[in-house]
């Protein structure tokens, strides 16, 4: 017991590390280059951080969401680009975990080729043509001869797509499959290609590097993970999606919090015992983050309560549905609120893109959070699932 | 029983599940979702069968599996009928 909880505080302490030196140290040139944060990935390589939540039977660190979730608002608090890749990574290892079949391919490759070499995985879900909906595919697994089957895929985005060692499609499961008869694939770098097909120069989060692709791979059946991806998509990729991005949208919250405070600090101290108006607006900051706060642990805590459940079925229903698609809409709009009155706070000071004060980067990051998986989108879906779910 | 409880199903079905084959062609125990329901059509289905049936699905029960064939759903419909009658 204790040598897991040892575990855990151990990564913790070393994503920290990592946060406030490496990523913190290169936050503004990866911003203002839209580079890769290659120096906090492999830095986090370094301390096996992108293995940490794979079992350690199967070479891993073995450590709870809880924990990777911590290290996802470590990292948003010094470099949302930074945090963003490694909550995506992260998510793509959770799910193989969490619906990997005993003695498959997958487990193979957590054991020989994931831990040792401190693989990247980026995810290939979204695709030209199905209107943001995760839930179809067009492209499709096609038979390749030999036990080989091929893909093409056109992507929109891939996030870090060309800095990956792996990808995770999303595909129908063969070609004659309905659009929502999934299943995902797993390539390596050197089994695909990626063709892109836009830029990336925009407005926050600019190192996740996520121009569109034709994505095209080739892979042995195995690589397939044959668990219905509905499933795995209900069970797991959105709403730990829904975790670990909101956790590191509060991490970049709290970031421009604190640079509010220590804003109205600096005034106080240039003029103590004079009013300080300011002030007031940073104590109403506080209660807006107090309540991000809450909202982003309790739905972290519904998740393992339901995890824990036998077949996991409350994570199928609509109720659970409904409950992180409310996170995700709650931590989107609310981490951006929080950047904004922070600048409001901070005036002129925290416009200015080099006083220890500034926080566009923090405003820019967190107004990319409303457009993954669209709220608009979101809310379309709530409408419906509100039509028929009872206890919302 | 379960006959008529099972043509009533696949009456809701033609109605809301917009599904890119005939219900007819769809056997009992088939895979509506792999047959092409969608999940928004599959909400319209609930609502279609709770009218139909004249009961409410608990939210335990608004899961894909339930939902995902005509025996399923009508072992679902049979279950809630023997709780109201219990």
């Amino acid at each position: 017991m204790s040598i897991a909880v040892d575990n855990e505080q151990a990564l913790l302490n070393a994503v920290k590390g990592v946060a406030g030196s490496v990523a913190a140290a290169n936050a503004d040139d990866v911003d203002r280059s839209a580079r890769f944060p290659s120096e906090a990935i492999d830095a986090l390589r370094d301390e096996h951080a992108l293995s940490a939540f794979v079992p350690t039977e199967l070479g891993g660190g073995g450590v709870s969401l809880e924990t990777i979730a911590q290290c996802c608002l470590e990292l948003g608090r010094h470099c949302g680009a930074s945090a963003m890749v490694f909550a995506m990574h992260q998510i793509q290892v959770v799910t193989i975990v969490r619906h990997l079949e005993p003695d498959s391919w997958f487990e193979q490759y957590l054991r020989e080729m994931l831990c040792p070499d401190q693989r990247l995985i980026a995810s290939v879900t979204s695709e030209v043509g199905t209107g943001g909906d995760m839930g179809r595919s067009i492209a499709a697994v096609t038979p390749a001869g030999d036990g080989l089957v091929s893909f093409e895929k056109q992507a929109p985005t891939v996030s870090y797509g060309q800095h990956a060692d792996d990808l995770l499609t999303t595909l129908r499961s063969g070609p004659d499959a309905e659009p929502g008869d999934q299943v995902a694939l797993l390539t390596h770098k050197q089994q695909a290609t990626l063709e892109p097909t836009g830029t990336w120069d925009v407005l926050g989060m600019r190192g996740t590097c996520s121009p569109g692709f034709v994505v095209r791979g080739t892979a042995p059946e195995a690589q397939v993970l044959r668990a219905p991806f509905a499933r795995v998509a209900a069970e797991s990729m959105v709403p730990v999606s829904h975790i670990l991005w909101s956790h590191l949208w509060l991490g970049i919250a709290e970031d421009a919090f604190d640079r509010a405070r220590a804003f109205v600090r600096a005034a106080a101290k240039r003029k103590p015992g004079e009013p300080l108006p300011v002030a007031q607006r940073l104590s109403r900051l506080m209660s807006e983050l107090s309540m991000l706060r809450a909202e982003v642990d309790s739905a972290l805590r519904d998740f393992i309560v339901y995890s824990e459940e036998p077949g996991r079925e409350r994570l199928s229903t609509m109720a659970a549905q409904l409950r992180f698609n409310n996170l995700k809409i709650a931590a989107s709009e609310h981490s951006a609120d929080i950047a904004r009155g922070a600048l409001d706070v901070c005036g002129i000071m925290g416009f200015k893109n080099d006083t220890p004060f500034s926080v566009g980067r923090h405003l820019r990051d967190t107004m990319s959070a409303a457009l993954m998986i669209a709220n608009e989108r979101i809310h379309e879906t709530n409408a419906g699932l509100l039509l028929i779910a009872k206890e919302v | 029983m379960t006959s008529s409880v099972n043509q009533e199903i696949r009456r809701v079905l033609r109605d809301h599940a917009r599904l890119p084959v005939d219900v007819d062609q769809i056997a009992d125990h088939s895979d509506l979702f792999q047959a092409g329901m969608t999940s928004h059509a599959s909400v319209n289905v609930m609502l279609g069968l709770e009218d139909a049936f004249d009961l409410e699905f608990p939210d335990h029960m608004l899961r894909r599996s339930v939902f995902e064939s005509i025996a399923a759903i009508s072992a679902a419909i049979t279950e809630l009928h023997a709780g109201a009658a219990a």
